[in-house]
């Protein structure tokens, strides 16, 4: 036949693919339009946006079939619209890309929008973007971004030479972004790859048993190999925290959870796509299934590790004085049950990477957030030297915890080793949500006191965490939880203690916090009842139990400076008097008019620990000059849409002394770039970053010493000369760097340099100085419920947040709306259920028009550890969202709900109680 | 517009450009139907789309909204965008509201009314608003042509009286059933890209003395076809607006049977709907001047 024509980008071009394939993957596979991604294959995401005869569409549920004779635009060619640039240039300007994975199908979406709507308001912004969902931004960024895309855009900042850090820089990776130039994990697949399926667990827990492998391969050409347990050459087994990996590659005779590796197929990528599942030989034999920590501490189940006595993965524990004597004099006491469910990450990129053999070496490309990790772990899988194995990670389409463990990697590693093909997969959105990591369900019981004049006086918490079927992060978040669990307070008399039990859940991991957001929700809410207790402002309680400088955290560490929470709360305190006052008026006028709806006010604090708790967090940076005068940064932080690549050669720029446009960035890849561990625990800008500055003042020493000029002397390197202006002294040098001797590197001039932090283990009451740095901050929710139907709508959230130093506070404001986002998820609507939700429709995450307007103040108190006082912020900024949420649902309503997410029903029920307890 | 067809072995694939050829396809053996898409692909769970498929969003004459004496006629490739852009009677200002409450703009542009009937989820977002205005569905297939009324073309979840070898062509709204205002409410737990919790629609005719005429109450997602509230419209039928509100009342909703699931409990889809009943009633008093 002839094939299906249509104009693709105002060029006419014919597919012969088969009629009803995806528009997507037409688009991607036959024509290399890789900007158009796809995050879901079912409408739920928008990623795969494209323009139909100039209407918006998802073009996974578009046939190839329907384009016949009609008129395709995919993102690249967007470049036909008079507004495109405008738009590109306004989504950098207001920092609208984070990860960029989502960028695509909102330009796509916006630049339709604009055709007809030059200057949309915010509500038509909505209604236009709302198909497409981006898990980074909190999406306001992104609607200034259309919202402005007329104005004449300011043109974008280049710092002088010492003037990079604080500076709102736009990404330095953000052109590729908006071009949608960028390559993720799925979009550079070579074209002679074989396709790799895993074939999972349906069950939560069965022992399985695959049949005959060689018979079904015979059946089936195009199938060119089958993979188990038994082929796994190294140690079947992997773990992000070595002396608790637990995790097979392929299960061996028992799935512990229902998405867990048994096998995968390779083959050619149309027969791996077209594959029945049910084809597979593996017969099943399910046990009883224990998904709740209840079902699995009961003394009858069965134990699903050896040496993990009732299911118990670890336990974890912090006390300080005494806090059942405190409790018992305290003058009022409050007792909050808290629990959260599943959370699941719903970055828009599923899992998505190829590996290659070349020669005796593996090279895996993919979404990552730990690159040196994952090679060190396919390097024991494998049986190979870690030398033998480069990871060079893609652009990562959001991560938040998730892809720190590793994935698809050793199954396309094995595959292409053994095949000597390269081999390729990417995740199906169900396969993503079933088998990847999820944020620990919590169950909390908390009971906390204060004396007549507000002082907290005794601290009891207990938390008990699933964990899931493997240990993952699971111990992490068991011993950061005891650790935050007080929130930025002083609290002299504190036991906490919490554990982590593994069920038939998926494995629990990270998430944006390690367990500290579910605790604060506990303790924010507890901190409101004993305000409401002592009838005193609920700001001014929090304002006067404030952790200070010199006093002793709940693990007895004393700051002498950087302590920030107090003046985060402080910076509320006007807007919180507004708020108060347009909430009282307001619900007076509702009461009288019987109107529904009521306004509430909340206010809930953070701290968080930046880096590992007690252990060593090393990261190594490297910079060089060129004897051609390139100036180049080996920046191995992965940067997962954050701005990793960003923040740190602002930090390496200033302390070497010239503009960060002139750096040449290259970003992480194991074979060349140190090892700067992995993008969590809000480490990077802290901890890389002083990496950053040490190896930056180090090259400058270097260069200022080579040229015999005082430590004041300015850098310029032009080409091969180097000119350092000496204003102190009066002098002037020069260096022909054409001159020098080269390193191995390829370096004339180069410097690494490594920074740990200084942390000290704890003791066995969790007593010791598990960081070297906290961050803090403190958000506000103003919100209005409808009490009839029980909904929830955010108006406005105000944050402050102590950043130390604001090294990009562009980039600052991205990390607060996105995690922001993410707590709203957490407080309102996000629940995965194991075998229920795993898909983008059941399974909820904030849309465009569930986020409310964001005003910020970045406090800084800087910190003497940090570069130029910086501070972490990635996880700080989820923490207060979701109890400041459920805070100002109790004022409006005076209902308290603790079991999140707090929906409507939940709400409606609580309602229903509270008239029932109040009735005479 | 052209047909395309194509085979490959068991898959067959035909881009129907009338009618006559769809039904012969459907005559020689049962084939899936495409038009939108947005049901018939999610389904697959991301395996491809093979087998008997028949695609009838290329046929012109079903992609019209037109006007004749006795009804209104839908065709089956007529898009939620296509309805919301119709000039239409504000009695279908309900199903226009629902229209743009369907998934996002990218949904709205594929997705049609008739597969979102014949699709016939418990939370399908245009039956409440076509069951207020009478309905019924047009079903051809080379035996002939027939006409169900919507309230029995969908048996239950999923269901449908639709023939393998039929096909619906049309929704036909009678005349009579296009007076007065429509209304529609829905509720989710988000604002785009949601699926029902519960969603009310209301047909409201009244007379110069503001009092209620002609009522029709239909609600979706509260049992496993959507259903007209036939008690409560005969009580509210002849009384004032102002107040209407005050007449409604749980009873009303008993016979109501929603289920609890991953988006709400039972319990809360009932008394919620009872309240945007309440609502609908309310904003229509407004709508004419009235206080409530």
């Amino acid at each position: 036949m002839a094939g299906i024509g249509f104009l693709l980008n105002g060029k006419p071009v014919t597919s012969t693919a088969r009629p009803t394939t995806r528009m997507s993957d037409i688009l991607r596979g036959d024509f290399g339009l890789t900007g158009t991604k796809v995050g879901c294959n079912a409408g739920d995401c928008g990623a795969c946006t494209i323009l139909l005869d100039d209407e918006p569409v998802c073009s996974c549920l578009v046939a190839l079939g329907q384009v016949d004779g009609q008129s395709v635009t995919s993102v690249e060619g967007l470049h036909e619209s008079a507004v495109i640039e405008k738009l590109q240039q306004s989504f950098l300007v207001h920092g609208a890309a984070q990860c960029g994975i989502c960028t695509p199908g909102m330009l796509v979406s916006a630049a339709h929008l604009l055709k007809t709507n030059p200057q949309p308001n915010r509500t038509e912004v909505e209604d236009a973007l709302g198909g497409v969902l981006c898990r980074c931004t909190g999406y306001s960024k992104i609607i200034d971004a259309v919202m402005q895309a007329h104005a004449r855009q300011p043109p974008s900042i280049k710092p002088d030479a010492g003037h990079n850090v604080g500076s709102s820089i736009q990404h330095l990776d953000g052109v590729a972004k908006v071009q949608a130039g960028l390559n993720y994990g799925a979009d550079s697949v070579p074209d002679d790859a074989l396709s790799l399926r895993v074939i999972r667990s349906p069950h939560h827990y069965a022992d399985f048993e695959i049949g005959d492998k060689s018979a079904f391969l015979a059946d089936r050409p195009g199938i060119v190999a089958v993979f188990d347990a038994t082929d796994v050459p190294g140690r079947n087994c992997f773990g992000v925290i070595p002396p608790f990996a637990d995790q097979p590659v392929f299960a061996e005779r028992t799935a512990l959870y229902r998405g867990e590796a048994v096998a995968a197929i390779v083959g050619e990528p149309a027969v791996i796509e077209g594959f029945d599942e049910a084809e597979f030989p593996v017969s099943w034999q399910p046990h009883e299934t224990m998904l709740t920590p209840q079902e699995a501490r009961k003394p009858e189940a069965r134990q699903l590790h050896a040496g993990r006595d009732g299911n118990i993965l670890v336990k974890g524990y912090v006390a300080r004085g005494d806090a059942d004597a405190a409790l018992a004099r305290a003058t009022h006491r409050v007792s909050v049950h808290s629990s959260t469910p599943f959370i699941e990450h719903a970055y828009i990129e599923p899992e998505a990477g190829y590996a290659v053999r070349e020669g005796n070496r593996l090279v895996i490309y993919g979404c990552t957030q730990a690159a040196q990790m994952d090679r060190d772990s396919l390097a024991e899988i494998m049986a190979l030297e870690v030398d033998a194995i480069r990871v060079m990670p893609s652009a990562c389409g959001g991560g938040f915890g998730s892809k720190l463990d590793i994935s698809f990697q050793p199954f396309v590693a094995l595959a292409a080793w053994v095949l000597h093909r390269p081999v390729a997969i990417c995740y199906t959105r169900g396969e993503s949500m079933r088998s990847s990591t999820k944020r620990h369900p919590s169950d909390i019981r908390l009971e906390v006191g204060c004396d007549a004049e507000g002082r907290i006086s005794g601290f009891v918490f207990d938390g008990v965490f699933n964990t899931g079927a493997y240990a993952s992060w699971g111990p992490t978040v068991a011993n950061r939880v005891p650790v935050h669990a007080s929130g930025p307070y002083v609290t002299p008399d504190y036991r906490a203690s919490s554990v982590a039990v593994h069920t038939n859940a998926p494995p629990a991991g990270a998430f944006r916090g390690f367990g500290v957001p579910q605790s604060a929700v506990a303790q924010e809410c507890a901190y409101d009842l004993l305000a409401e207790k002592l009838d005193m402002d609920r700001l001014a309680f929090r304002r006067m139990n404030a952790l200070q400088n010199h006093m002793p955290t709940v693990t007895g560490q004393c700051f002498p400076t950087g302590v920030g929470i107090a003046d985060c709360l402080a910076a509320l305190q006007p807007e919180w008097d507004a708020a108060l006052g347009r909430a009282d008026r307001f619900n007076k006028d509702a009461t009288k008019t019987g109107s529904m709806l009521r306004k509430g006010i909340g206010v809930a604090s953070c701290w968080y620990g930046c880096g590992n708790t007690s252990l060593p967090n090393p990261s190594t940076m490297r910079i060089g000059v060129t004897a051609d005068g390139a100036c180049v940064l080996h920046q191995g932080a992965m940067d997962i849409g954050q701005g990793a690549n960003t923040v740190i050669s602002q930090i390496a720029a200033d302390a070497l002394g010239v503009p960060v446009h002139s750096l040449s960035l290259i970003d992480c890849d194991t074979d060349r770039t140190p090892d700067c561990g992995k993008t969590s625990a809000s480490r990077q800008t802290f901890v890389s970053g002083k990496a950053a500055l040490l190896a930056g003042r180090a090259l400058r020493e270097v260069i200022l010493r080579h040229g015999n000029v005082s430590d004041d002397a300015s850098i310029v390197i032009d080409g091969a000369e180097v000119r350092l202006v000496d204003n102190a002294a009066g002098g002037t040098a020069s260096i022909d760097l054409s001159s020098l001797p080269v390193n191995a590197h390829g370096y004339v001039f180069m410097a690494e340099e490594t920074y740990d932090p200084p942390t000290t283990p704890l003791d066995e009451n969790g007593q010791g100085a598990p960081y070297a740095v906290y961050g803090y901050g403190a958000q506000m929710t103003e919100l209005m419920v409808d009490i009839g139907l029980g909904h929830v709508r955010l108006e406005k959230m105000t944050t402050a947040h102590d950043v130390g130093r604001a090294i990009n506070p562009l980039l600052v404001e991205g990390q607060i709306e996105g995690g922001a986002a993410q707590g709203i998820g957490l407080a309102l609507m996000e629940d995965y259920l194991p075998g229920r939700t795993e898909n983008l429709h059941d399974y909820l995450i904030p849309t465009i028009g569930d986020v409310p307007l964001f005003e910020h103040v970045i406090v800084e108190v800087a910190d003497a550890e940090g570069p130029y006082g910086a501070k972490g912020l990635g996880e700080h900024v989820l923490i207060p969202t979701a109890p400041a949420i459920v805070n100002a649902i109790r004022q409006a309503t005076g209902v308290l709900i603790t079991h999140l997410p707090a929906t409507a029903d939940k709400i409606r029920a609580a309602l229903h109680q509270q008239a029932q307890e109040t009735k005479p | 517009m052209q047909a395309v067809s194509a085979a490959d072995g068991d898959d067959v694939y035909l881009r129907a450009s009338a009618l006559d050829a769809a039904l012969s396809m459907l005559a020689a053996g049962p084939c899936r139907i495409l038009a939108g898409g947005t049901d018939v692909y999610p389904a697959l769970q991301d395996r491809p789309l093979i087998g008997r498929v028949l695609d009838i969003s290329g046929i012109a004459d079903l992609r019209v909204i037109k006007q004749s004496d006795e009804y209104w006629s839908i065709g089956a490739a007529v898009s939620w965008r296509d309805v919301i852009r119709a000039d239409l009677p504000p009695a279908f200002d309900g199903l226009k509201i629902a229209a743009g409450e369907v998934g996002s703009w990218q949904i709205q542009n594929r997705a049609t009314l008739v597969g979102n009937i014949c699709n016939a989820s418990p939370a399908a977002d245009g039956v409440p608003a076509l069951l207020t205005m009478d309905a019924a569905v047009e079903i051809q297939s080379c035996r002939g042509r027939r006409v169900v009324p919507l309230a029995s073309f969908i048996t239950g979840n999923r269901k449908t009286v639709c023939a393998e070898d039929e096909i619906v062509t049309a929704i036909l709204v009678p005349s009579p059933a296009t007076v007065g205002q429509g209304y529609f409410y829905k509720f989710g737990a988000r604002r785009y890209l949601v699926i029902s919790i519960g969603m009310v629609a209301m047909r409201l005719l009244c007379d110069t003395e503001q009092t209620i005429a002609e009522i029709a109450i239909a609600v979706g997602a509260c049992s496993e076809v959507a259903t007209r509230l036939a008690d409560l419209e005969r009580h509210l039928c002849g009384q004032p607006l102002l107040g209407a509100a005050d007449l409604v009342s749980a009873a009303y909703f008993a016979s109501l049977s929603p289920i609890d699931d991953v988006r709400a409990p039972a319990s809360y889809r009932i008394e919620a709907v009872e309240e945007a009943v309440r609502r609908l009633l309310i904003t229509a008093g407004s709508d004419m001047g009235q206080v409530n």
